[in-house]
Formats: C-alpha cells, sequence, structure tokens
C-alpha cells in the first residue's frame, strides 16, 4: 500500500577530492514509499534545482542492478540494509516516517571521492586491464558441446560472473580489501576451460595490480560477502589465494 | 620475493606462522594436563625439555615463530589502516554474520603477546632461563618456600594460588580463545584450502579446538589455585 | 568500416546478422558473434592500414570548429539561468513520447507531437536552469547536453512516423490496418532504405532514400497468426 512518509536525510557534500567535506541535512516530505531510494534523491535534487542550489553528486545508470554504478553507504551499510540488491533495488518502503537517513560516499583510500557521493573506482577497470579477460583466437566454431563442463562448475563460475563491479566489497572492508571483486574476476575465468589457458598468468598480475593501486590486505572479516549485492562467496577468495600461490609455487 | 611483496604472500606468511603456534598450543597444552595427572610426571617433562640442544632449538624456533606473526601483524595493520583511507564512516552497522573477533584481530593478539611476557617472566624465566645461563638459582618468594628450578609443578601451584594471576590468565586464555576460533579457518581460507564445503567444517573445528586448548590450559590454572 | 573512413561500427551498431531490430538478446548477440568470431580476423585488415594515418593534429580547422561549436553550446546552456530545471523538461518530453509517438500513433497525435516538441525544445533553449559551474564536474550540464539530443531524436521519430503512412513492424500507424487489426504495409510507396540528413538547427531534415529492390525473393508480410 503506498503510503506517503517524511524524512531527515544526512547528506555528505564534498566539492572536489582535495576539498573538505560535511554533512548537510535536508528534510523531505511527502516522499511516496513506492519510490526507489534514487527516486527520493531524484525528488531531493529537483528540489535543490528549485532552490537554486547545486543538486547532490552520486552516481547511477541501469537502476535495475545489472550496471554496478550506484553505490551509497546508506545507515552504515553499502546499498543500504537489505542484503542482496543494489542500492538502485531499494525502496522506501524499508523507511518509516520520521526517519532519519544518513548517506555517505563509499569511503576506501583506492575509491577517492570525486564529488559528494561519487567516487573514483577506475581502480577497478585497471585491475581488469591488468588481466580479468582472455585472449581468444577462436578459430572456428566449435561445436556447442565439444567441451562438457560439469553443471557445478558452471554454477560456480556463473555465481562469480554475477559481480557487476560495485565496490561494495571495499566499502564494507575495515582493510579496504578489493579481495571479493578480484577473487570473483578470477574465478569465472580460471573455472572454465577458456580461462584455465591464461589462468597462472592473469591471477598474478591481477594482483598485483591490486597490491600496486592500494587495496588493502584481507583477513577474512568476511564483510564484504554480508554486503555484498549479489551474494558473490568468499570462498572465490579461498580459490584466488590457491591459484597465486599455487602460480607462485610454480615459478 | 612474492612471499613478502605481494598482499596474498604476507597473508601466507600470517598464516604459517599462526599455524605453526597452534600446532605448539596444542603440544603445550597437553603437556600441561599431566601436571593434572601427577607432579612427578610433569617435572620429568620438564627435565626432558630442559636445556638440551633440541628443546633450545625448539624454543628459538618456537620465538621465531612469534616474532614473524607479530612482526606482519603489524605491517598488515598498519598498511590496512592506510588502505581504509583517513575519512571514516560516520555511521557504521554490523554486517550481521561478522565475528567480532574477525575485526578484532591485532587487540586479542597484543593481549596474547602480553599474557606471553607475563607467562614468560614466571615461568620460563625460573625454569629454563636459569638452567641455560647454567644458575642453580633458586626461587625465593615472599613467603619463604623455595622452588628449584626443575620444579615445574611446584611452580604451578605457587603462581596460581594468587587469584590476581588467575584472572590475568584467565583473560589471557579468553583472547587467544577468540583470536582462534577466527584464525584457524581464517589461516586455511588463506592457504586456499576452504570452499563452500569445508567453510562451515573448518569453522566447526576451529571453535572446537580453541576450546578444548583454552579449556586444558584453563584446567591447569585452577587446579594450581584449588590444589 | 562505415562509410567514413577511419570509423568503425560493430557489435550492436551492425546489423547485418539479425537484422535492423535491435532489442535486447538480438544486440547481445550481435556483440557476442562479432566480438567472438568477426572481429578477430577482421579488424587487424583495416586497423593495419590506418597505421600510415599520420596522427591528427588538434589544430586542423575541423577539429578546432567542433569543439568551439561543444565549448559553444555548453556556455549556451549555462547563461541561460531560467525557471525550469533538466529533469522537468526531460519528463514532458517523455510525456509527449508516450502519448503520442508510442507503438500505435495517428496522424492528428504525431502532428501534435511535432508541434508540442518544437515548442519544448524552444523552452528547453530559453528557460532550462543549471546550477553550478560549467568547467567542474556539473551533472545537470551533463543531462542538459543529453536532453538536446534526446529532444533532436525525438522530434526525428515523431516526422518520421508522420512521413511513414503505413503500418510496418513496430511503427503501428493506426489508421493503416486490416480488418483483424493486423499491420497493413504499403510497399508500392514505402519500399526503400532511409535516413534523415541534418540540414540545420531550425529546419526540418531531409529524407534521403535508397529503393529496396529484391530480385530473388518474394516479399511477404510477417504476422503472429500462422
Ligand atoms: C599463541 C599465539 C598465536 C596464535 C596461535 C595465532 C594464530 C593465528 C592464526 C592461525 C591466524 C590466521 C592467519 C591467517 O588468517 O592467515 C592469526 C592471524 C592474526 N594474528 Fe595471530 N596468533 C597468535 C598470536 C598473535 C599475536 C601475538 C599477535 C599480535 C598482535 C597476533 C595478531 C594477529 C593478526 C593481526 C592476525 C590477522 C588476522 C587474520 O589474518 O585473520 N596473533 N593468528
Ligand atoms: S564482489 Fe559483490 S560487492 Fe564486490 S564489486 Fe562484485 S558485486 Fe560489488
Ligand atoms: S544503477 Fe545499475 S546497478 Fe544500480
Amino acid at each position: 500500500m503506498e503510503k506517503l512518509i517524511n524524512i531527515t536525510l544526512k547528506v555528505w557534500r564534498q566539492r572536489g577530492p582535495q576539498e573538505k567535506g560535511a554533512f548537510e541535512t535536508y528534510q523531505l516530505e511527502n516522499i511516496s514509499t513506492e519510490s526507489s531510494f534514487l527516486e527520493m534523491l531524484d525528488v531531493l535534487n529537483e528540489k535543490l534545482v528549485k532552490e537554486r542550489k547545486e543538486p547532490v553528486v552520486f552516481d547511477h545508470d541501469c537502476r535495475e542492478g545489472i550496471c554496478g554504478m550506484c553505490s551509497l553507504y546508506i545507515n552504515g551499510h553499502p546499498h543500504g540494509k537489505d542484503q542482496e540488491v543494489t542500492t538502485c533495488q531499494l525502496h522506501m518502503r524499508r523507511f518509516n516516517d520520521g526517519d532519519t537517513i544518513t548517506i555517505e560516499p563509499w569511503r576506501s583510500a583506492a575509491f577517492p571521492v570525486i564529488r559528494d557521493l561519487m567516487v573514483d573506482r577506475s581502480a577497478f577497470d585497471k585491475i581488469m586491464q591488468a588481466g580479468g579477460y582472455t585472449s581468444v583466437n577462436t578459430g572456428g566454431i566449435p561445436d556447442a558441446n565439444a567441451i562438457p563442463i560439469p553443471k557445478p562448475v558452471a554454477d560456480e563460475a556463473m555465481d562469480a560472473a554475477s559481480c557487476i563491479g560495485c565496490g561494495a566489497c571495499v566499502a564494507a572492508c575495515k582493510n579496504g580489501s578489493a579481495m571479493l571483486f578480484v577473487s570473483a574476476k578470477v574465478s569465472q575465468l580460471a573455472l572454465l576451460p577458456q580461462g584455465k589457458v591464461e589462468a597462472a598468468k592473469r591471477v598474478k598480475s591481477m594482483i598485483a595490480k591490486m597490491d600496486e593501486l592500494g587495496f588493502g590486505n584481507c583477513t577474512n572479516t568476511r564483510a564484504c560477502e554480508a554486503e555484498c549485492p549479489k551474494a558473490v562467496s568468499i570462498s572465490n577468495i579461498a580459490r584466488l589465494n590457491r591459484e597465486f600461490i599455487c602460480a607462485k609455487l610454480k615459478d | 620475493m612474492w612471499l613478502t611483496s605481494s598482499s596474498v604472500g604476507r597473508k601466507l606468511i600470517m598464516s604459517i606462522s599462526g599455524l605453526f603456534l597452534i600446532l605448539f598450543l596444542a603440544f603445550h597444552m597437553s603437556m600441561n594436563l599431566v601436571a593434572i595427572i601427577s607432579s612427578e610426571a610433569y617435572n620429568a617433562v620438564c627435565s626432558f625439555l630442559g636445556s638440551n640442544w633440541y628443546a633450545v632449538a625448539g624454543t628459538a624456533v618456537l620465538a621465531a615463530g612469534v616474532f614473524v606473526h607479530f612482526a606482519y601483524a603489524i605491517i598488515l595493520t598498519l598498511q590496512n589502516r592506510k588502505a581504509r583511507g583517513e575519512q571514516r564512516y560516520a555511521v557504521s552497522e554490523n554486517q550481521g554474520s561478522v565475528e567480532w573477533a574477525s575485526q578484532n584481530m591485532f587487540v586479542l593478539g597484543a593481549i596474547v603477546i602480553i599474557g606471553l611476557c607475563i607467562h614468560l617472566s614466571q615461568f620460563w624465566a625460573h625454569m629454563m632461563l636459569p638452567e641455560l645461563v647454567g644458575s642453580e638459582e633458586l626461587l625465593l618468594t615472599a613467603d619463604g618456600t623455595t622452588y628449584a628450578a626443575t620444579d615445574g609443578a611446584g611452580l604451578i601451584s605457587y603462581t596460581f594460588k594468587n587469584p590476581i594471576n588467575v584472572v590475568l590468565y584467565v583473560i589471557w586464555l579468553i583472547a587467544l580463545w577468540f583470536h582462534l576460533t577466527h584464525g584457524m579457518w581464517s589461516a586455511m581460507q588463506t592457504l586456499g584450502a576452504n570452499n563452500k564445503t569445508w567453510m562451515p567444517r573448518w569453522k566447526c573445528i576451529s571453535n572446537i579446538f580453541a576450546t578444548v586448548v583454552c579449556a586444558g590450559f584453563i584446567a591447569v590454572v585452577f587446579y594450581g589455585y584449588f590444589a | 568500416m562505415t562509410s567514413i573512413p577511419g570509423l568503425f561500427a560493430i557489435g550492436e551498431a551492425n546489423f547485418s546478422d539479425h537484422g535492423a531490430n535491435r532489442l535486447g538478446a538480438s544486440a547481445l548477440m550481435q556483440g557476442l558473434a562479432d566480438g567472438y568470431f568477426v572481429l578477430p580476423y577482421t579488424i587487424q585488415n583495416y586497423l593495419a592500414d590506418q597505421i600510415q594515418v599520420p596522427r591528427m593534429s588538434t589544430d586542423l580547422p575541423e577539429f578546432v570548429e567542433a569543439e568551439k561549436g561543444v565549448q559553444d553550446k555548453i556556455n549556451k546552456l549555462m547563461s541561460i539561468q531560467g525557471t525550469e530545471s533538466v529533469d522537468s523538461i526531460h519528463k514532458r518530453l517523455g510525456h509527449i513520447m508516450w502519448e503520442y509517438v508510442g507503438m500505435g500513433r495517428t496522424k492528428e497525435g504525431l502532428e501534435t507531437a511535432m508541434k508540442k516538441l518544437k515548442e519544448l525544445k524552444k523552452e528547453f533553449w530559453s528557460n532550462v536552469y543549471i546550477p553550478g559551474e560549467a568547467n567542474t564536474l556539473n551533472t545537470e550540464l551533463e543531462k542538459a547536453l543529453r536532453l538536446s539530443d534526446f529532444l533532436e531524436i525525438g522530434y526525428l521519430m515523431a516526422i518520421d512516423g508522420y512521413n511513414r503512412n503505413e503500418s510496418c513492424g513496430g511503427h503501428f500507424r493506426e489508421e493503416y490496418q486490416t480488418e483483424e487489426g493486423e499491420a497493413l504495409r504499403q510497399d508500392d510507396q514505402y519500399s526503400y532504405v532511409a535516413c534523415w540528413k541534418y540540414t540545420g538547427e531550425n529546419s526540418d531534415p531531409e529524407l534521403l532514400k535508397e529503393p529496396l529492390d529484391y530480385e530473388e525473393t518474394e516479399r511477404k508480410t510477417r504476422n503472429y497468426k500462422n
């Protein structure tokens, strides 16, 4: 049932990477519980523009949980408190009349704030460029079932591939570690025959890049897994460690 | 060298040194239990592990293990604080499934180290050290009783007669318990010896192991207090 | 390579294997097929020639003109300082498109749409409000630049629909239907592929046609009934 609620927002405002940020408080009235969290922010921005103020900058794109653009640390949780949803899939029906909602950007040294709630996640792209691909030389078209892959393996690979690169794992981690992301990207390829060929090289260069970019050392707190909107499991991190240690021992 | 220059390598050092210390703990705990059964037997074990070459070598390796583990704990913790960045979240809520111990491994480890120092000053300094330096020095206590360096069992009952020591040791061992419940499965995860099936198994094994080890140690403490 | 030397179109932008239809899965399949099977064997050939092409200087008159064009557009947008937000105009654009330029459309509806779109475009260029500065990250300016394109393409869709007096594919002109409510084509008039040529800020675009001549096959109407 649609309801209208009044809420107070505490939003992090920061003009640029070098500038000092602070919280600003806004009151919003008559927000429909049917609206999504980002629609609520659109309403806020519309209101700010009407008052001839600068709107709150935040990342978003598909608004259906597949692109990984939306971020936001909402009331102490990346992507809000709901499990397995991205911020764009979060609904205002999860909030009550009179609630105060604190919205912060991802905070991690490797993800500097660009402006307000938007952070620079290009570090993830750099990790991908370091090895998150297969160099295909496909030749002719193979028969669809020429290389049989056991269902459980295909499932594991598919689960790892559901990572959308949003960075919530880094945002949630007290060590600023990117291991869940890197492990998902390494696993989705290492599990399948096409990716196995370059597996050792890939894991070494991706980890080297991750370390170089200033992400932390994983101490297995599992905060990443608890907050990941795609429920990527830390068993991928065990696989990443395994792949890396084996690759290094073989050298 | 990849062991020190990569994050996974550094974690591997933590994990192997940690597992080594775990092995030692298991051994030390079993040895202590002997004290409950018989003082003579315990003293015999102690003298067997006196100032001969293998005990000294063992002690040196152990000290190196503690040192490496501690040094890397400091390095990792500092690096991780840096990676986290200057800005902290204003509001942070626990994520439910996150173990408290996993977020406080350094603090727990620090308590363990302090406990270790106290423990070494109370036992090792009066047992192995005098033998090593070749003195037959006896411990003269406030009430005038003396304990020979070879009388480990006597030292236990003397030390734990003091309730302050009992409390200190129990705090120490509880910290150790928390450290182990996380540390043990975490070490397997770091080694890569984990997956969805083994995750709950390792956690269960860690809990049981930590409980058995710590209960064993605490039993000796209370045995000393009551006996 | 497209008909413009050095400009490549591949993946979703190419329509060789899956028709001109760019709906979800067929676009995706096209991207996969091109990326996996076509590109590894073709791109080198084209790129090899490009090695000979010297690096373009940014002092070339075309470059200077293009840069100035964008800069002028930004300056213009920032200087309007009107009262309507970018989003509110975007929403109005959405309503017009939804109302009159949907799958089912009529001559009258499209006429209304064209009229309303012209007015909206005028309002946008005279009354939009963009806060902040142009030389910092400014999401409102970014949206405004996109919206200016959306207004153009929206108008183009309306004029194209208006021009085509038949029903075909996703274009269903309600005046042109069979008794059973199926799309009614007018192959004698509209058997061509076409594109619209931009003729300037304030004049209507010009239709360029290329006739579709079938020699070996016979044209049929597709329907979902049999
Ligand atoms: C009897 C002594 C100790 C034992 C048996 C032990 C055991 C372990 C084990 C098995 C791990 C897991 C390693 C991994 O995840 O790869 C670990 C982690 C850790 N230990 Fe210890 N430890 C001991 C003492 C200490 C001390 C003295 C410190 C110093 C402050 C310390 C600090 C840490 C830290 C910071 C971690 C990292 C957390 C993690 O990686 O999971 N530990 N320990
Ligand atoms: S692992 Fe999960 S939290 Fe991390 S980037 Fe991928 S989807 Fe986001
Ligand atoms: S906006 Fe695309 S995942 Fe949220």
